[in-house]
């Protein structure tokens, strides 16, 4: 195992209910390195953040993923976020009756008892609320209210950046965070990021589209199609998907020995 | 993932019921069963004069006529009454003047429960009647109260001491032929708490009772009678515990509330009687009425309860609003796990003009408890301006449990205004993911998410008690979310 790495996954399947969604996925990130996974609807995406994070919905039948020397896929949900990796949800979801506020006092506080840390005093809780909220230029009056409850699309993309600020995670996945954004939200949400991440903290941008990448501007670009990375480069390749769309990708895919064997549309 | 889960759940729905343990102590009881002669005896015991013998002997003749309602949405295994035993004492010198009289065993026991009765050792501004069994063991800061006029003593020392008061306002709220249970009740109870506030006077401490069953195949009856005279106030709480038994134990409690002009009685109960096992094996049977009546011009009554507690729960703390401007409140969440049912809610009678009353209910069902709110409101015909604004929500927790809402409304006022809310929603394993994502552990997100939701409730009773409260709702329900 190389310990230059903070994440490492090696040949990694999963399946969602016996269907194999990922089918052998090599990745391998540094600290401090920014990776975007591009590809586009049904080729596992999704599935990548729900394996990495440890949601129950799909089952890992081959592979390793080890994340700073540690197996990940032994840890629990929990866990993983403890030792450092947040998901920015696609879809955020509303907890009615628990304030912003104490959801997040409690899963800092969580997180700091995992490092051997004492709880935060409420002063530098609220202080670092007030810097944070700034940074991603969240109202107020949100950290107010329930957890994403009665949020617009936008407000509740920023308030995971938000909640990645106040966590200051080793890694972070940003799930299609671009989704539903108009282009100024896109431009807070995506500075955000970048204002928020401390050197060291590295990133997983998971998108359809080349947008978000203008802004946050990734080290390497990764496409997957069908389960697979079939092709890595820099900035560049996610200019030229934009470009010729993901019907280029599907055709080189396609000659490649290995797709003779999966079902052929 | 999916057998870490089980773990857990294995591990919490096994944990032991925290105040199952049984206090070796000699007791007295009277053989089982229950007739005239028996009421006879538990007044003798008592020491009792005649019109409460009386009282006792008119309502179990009237008991004896009296079917056990059907229409509550229970399963009610049939309670065999001629198996119960109906007074039960620990062994001690009657009514200890001072706390070096009463049994050690007896203070280790509450000291247990957390409720100290040395006064030095005092909850901070709460004054304790503790009752065991079937009679009050100690009240603490008689004397302190005593100077300002205010009588917080046990039911048995009031109908000595304070006859008078005691003739004038039983079963004034809750006559003796009002229901089943209420009229065994006045058959049969043997102690409670009793508790006077004069004109103008504003309490200056928590009142409470602490309720602790002890002996086996015994019932508890116990009667609460709380006056607020003209411009009173007072807060009063009531605690319930019991030992982990395999067999059920009745409980048939009657309170009740009278609050003249001006008057304010907050009531809280935090009700934790022994639920019963993971298979549903024992638990208390809690048959409660309790009643209070806004006698007065702007008087007020507010009901708050946590019930997290017994196999089976069967209570609506009601109000009947006489005075004109009076208020009633009822704010109540009931937790029903494993094979706990709950059936319960409140009636609200607006008679004075422009009375108001509101309803917060909050039911929490896991694992295969059945949770029901039954409410009434009713608006007679002169209560001009009447107002009521209920909310029912009912949260469910996995797939296996049940919540009812049966809302009754009756308005003879054309100008009563009548509101009625309900929410169904259920804790899902979303938003237990999204809370595990950030580092929270399923047990504390569920603690999260069942206090938010019962927040508005829970904020209602005494500091000291609402931490209480939130605790043991989390225990309540930690594991339930498979």
């Amino acid at each position: 195992m190389n310990s230059d790495f903070l994440l490492q996954i090696k040949e990694l399947k999963a399946s969602i209910d016996n269907k194999e969604i990922l089918k052998g996925l090599n990745l391998e990130v540094r600290p401090g390195e920014i990776h975007a996974i591009m590809g586009p609807n049904g080729s596992g995406k999704s599935t990548l953040a729900n394996v990495l994070t440890g949601r129950d919905i799909a089952t890992v039948t081959h592979g390793s993923v080890s994340f700073e020397g540690k197996d990940l896929l032994e840890m629990s949900p929990e866990e993983r976020a403890r030792e450092g990796i947040f998901l920015s949800f696609q879809y955020p979801i509303e907890i009615p009756g628990v304030s912003m506020v104490n959801f997040m006092k409690t899963a800092i506080n969580e997180q700091r008892k995992h490092r051997g840390l004492e709880p935060l005093s409420a002063s530098e809780f609220l202080r670092q609320m007030r810097e944070k909220k700034e940074l991603v230029e969240i109202d107020s009056a949100l950290t107010n209210r329930s957890v994403n409850e009665g949020f617009s699309g936008g407000e509740k993309k920023k308030n995971e950046i938000f909640q990645m600020a106040m966590l200051e995670p080793r890694l972070a996945l940003l799930d299609e965070t671009d989704s539903g954004l108009d282009i100024d939200a896109l431009r807070i949400v995506a500075n955000g990021v970048n204002k928020t991440r401390r050197p060291g903290t590295s990133v997983i941008v998971i998108t359809h589209y080349q947008r978000l990448l203008d802004y946050i501007v990734p080290d390497y670009v990764h496409v997957l199609y069908d389960g697979r990375i079939v092709r890595s480069g820099g900035p560049e390749l996610a200019l030229k998907l934009e470009e010729r769309g993901y019907d280029w990708i599907r055709k080189k895919a396609d000659v490649s020995e290995e797709t003779w064997t999966t079902d052929r549309k | 993932m999916e057998n870490d889960q089980d773990k857990v759940l294995n591990e919490v729905t096994s944990g032991e019921y925290k105040y199952g343990f049984v206090t070796e102590i000699e007791t007295d009881v009277i053989p089982k069963g229950l007739s005239e002669d028996i009421v006879r005896l538990i007044s003798a015991k008592k020491e009792e004069p005649e019109w409460m013998l009386e009282f006792r002997l008119k309502a179990f003749r009237h008991w004896q006529t009296m079917k056990m309602p059907a229409w509550a949405n229970l399963k009610i295994p049939e309670i065999p009454y001629q198996d119960i035993i109906f007074y039960a004492a620990p062994k001690q010198k009657p009514a200890p003047g001072s706390l070096s009289e009463v049994d050690p065993e007896l203070l280790k026991t509450f000291d247990k429960l957390g409720i100290p009765l040395g006064e030095q050792k005092r909850l901070t501004g709460v004054a304790v009647d503790a009752v065991m069994d079937s009679i009050s063991v100690k009240t603490t800061f008689r004397e302190t109260l005593a100077e300002m006029g205010i009588i917080f003593c046990s039911f048995s020392e009031a109908v000595r001491e304070h006859p008078s008061l005691v003739q004038k306002y039983l079963a004034s709220v809750v006559p003796y032929t009002d229901n089943f249970f209420a009229t065994l009740n006045s058959a049969v109870f043997s102690d409670g708490s009793f508790c006077y506030i004069p004109k103008g006077v504003r309490c200056p401490m928590e009142l409470s009772t602490y309720f602790r069953i002890n002996a086996s195949n015994t019932g508890q009856f116990e009667r609460t009678l709380l006056i607020a005279d003209e411009e009173a106030y007072v807060s009063y709480l009531e605690g319930c515990t019991a030992p982990m038994r395999d067999e059920h134990q009745l409980h048939a409690a009657v309170v009740e509330i009278i609050a003249e002009r001006g008057a304010e009685v907050k009531y809280s109960t935090v009700q934790n009687w022994y639920p019963g096992d993971k298979e549903g094996r024992g638990g208390i049977f809690n048959f409660v009425t309790k009643r209070g009546i806004c006698k007065g011009d702007d008087s007020k009554i507010s009901w708050t309860q946590v019930e997290t507690g017994s196999a089976i729960t069967w209570k609506y703390p009601s109000c009947i609003l006489r005075g004109n401007n009076s208020t009633g409140e009822f704010y109540s969440v009931a937790v029903t796990n494993n094979y706990q049912q709950a059936d319960t809610g409140t009636k609200m009678i607006h008679i004075g003009k422009n009375t108001k009353s509101t309803i917060v209910s909050k039911g929490i069902s896991a694992g295969f408890g059945q949770n029901s709110y039954r409410g009434l409101v009713k608006v007679m015909g002169k209560a001009e301006g009447a107002r009521n604004f209920s909310q029912c929500d009912s949260l469910l927790l996995g797939d296996k449990c049940g919540a009812h809402t049966f809302p009754y409304i009756e308005v003879d006022n054309p100008t009563a205004i009548v509101e009625h809310e309900a929410t169904t929603s259920r804790i899902g394993e979303d938003q237990i993911f999204y809370c595990n994502q950030r580092g929270i552990s399923t047990e504390d997100a569920i603690g999260l998410i069942v206090n938010g939701y019962a927040r508005e409730v829970i904020n209602k009773l005494p500091m000291e008690f609402a931490v209480e409260a939130q605790k043991l709702l989390q225990i309540s329900l930690e594991g339930s979310v498979g």
